[in-house]
């Protein structure tokens, strides 16, 4: 009290990730941009693999060969992921813009939602490769 | 001095650093290409799986068959619009100081223009003249 009193209060600082109570929208947000950059990254090997298949034969098997590295398959696994959770996310963002959705409840659910599609679809995707060669 | 310009502050009025109007028009565009990527990104895996079961010359029998053209060309330019948009936005928040903050903004533009450039002429190549 005394020390309140006696100067210049100290302000209030931006709310930084560790002074936050965890919770889900939280993690929506920043799932939302984290996969947004995984993404860049991702187009742009999007754009190789284009590049490569134009570029012949032998750059094909090269930078495939590279995709289906181990690395490269766990690159491939968190893009598969990114990509479905961004779609869930627009999706959310889009319900949002329209004024609906804000109550916590219904905020923590959309956004719980988005990301168990996006395990779930992952999975099934992953698996579907698997069943099909592409995992060979 | 009208009500409504009473909502700047003298400073900022001195300043000219209102809004530059163009908020909307980035908002707006990068909803609707958020919109379009939801079933682009479905056929895109639906794609990736065929892809990864076959090899080169399935690859190109793909990409040579006219819908796949057009969709993968439009995953890839539309993909480029959502990111420089939304990468934009990211940069802006979190890069301090007006020369680097610029300079990421730049790269993030000419990266993506090329990106799609680049990717849609290589499905180009392909689809128009096939394997060598």
């Amino acid at each position: 009290m005394t020390e309140a009193s006696s100067g210049v209060r100290e302000r209030p600082t931006s709310p930084h990730l560790q002074v936050w109570r965890w919770h889900v929208t939280m993690l929506g947000s920043i799932l939302h941009r984290a996969c947004l950059m995984g993404l860049f990254v991702g187009a742009l090997i999007l754009v190789g693999w284009a590049v490569a298949l134009a570029s012949g034969h032998q750059a094909y098997a090269a930078y495939t060969a590279l995709l289906a590295s181990w690395p490269g398959r766990l690159v491939l696994l968190g893009l598969t992921f990114a990509l479905f959770f961004l779609a869930a996310s627009n999706l959310r963002h889009l319900m949002w813009d329209t004024g609906r959705g804000f109550q916590p409840k219904t905020a923590d659910m959309i956004t719980i939602a988005g990301i168990v599609f996006a395990l779930v679809a992952t999975a099934v995707v992953w698996l579907i490769a698997a069943q099909t060669g592409g995992l060979s | 001095m009208s009500a409504k310009a009473g909502f700047r502050t003298p400073l900022s009025r001195a300043r000219g650093l209102g809004s530059a109007k163009h908020g909307v028009g980035h908002f707006i565009a990068d909803r609707v290409s958020g919109l379009a990527l939801i079933p682009l990104s479905i056929w895109a895996a639906y794609g990736g799986l065929k892809l990864a079961a076959g090899g080169y010359g399935m690859a190109v029998e793909w990409l040579a068959h006219p819908i796949n053209a057009v969709l993968l060309s439009l995953f890839i330019a539309v993909g480029f619009v959502h990111l420089r948009l939304a990468i934009q936005v990211i940069i802006e928040d979190y890069i301090e100081g007006f020369v680097a903050k610029s300079a990421a903004l730049i790269a993030n533009y000419l990266v993506c223009v090329l990106g799609a450039a680049l990717g849609v002429f290589a499905i180009l190549k392909v689809a128009l003249l096939g394997a060598f």
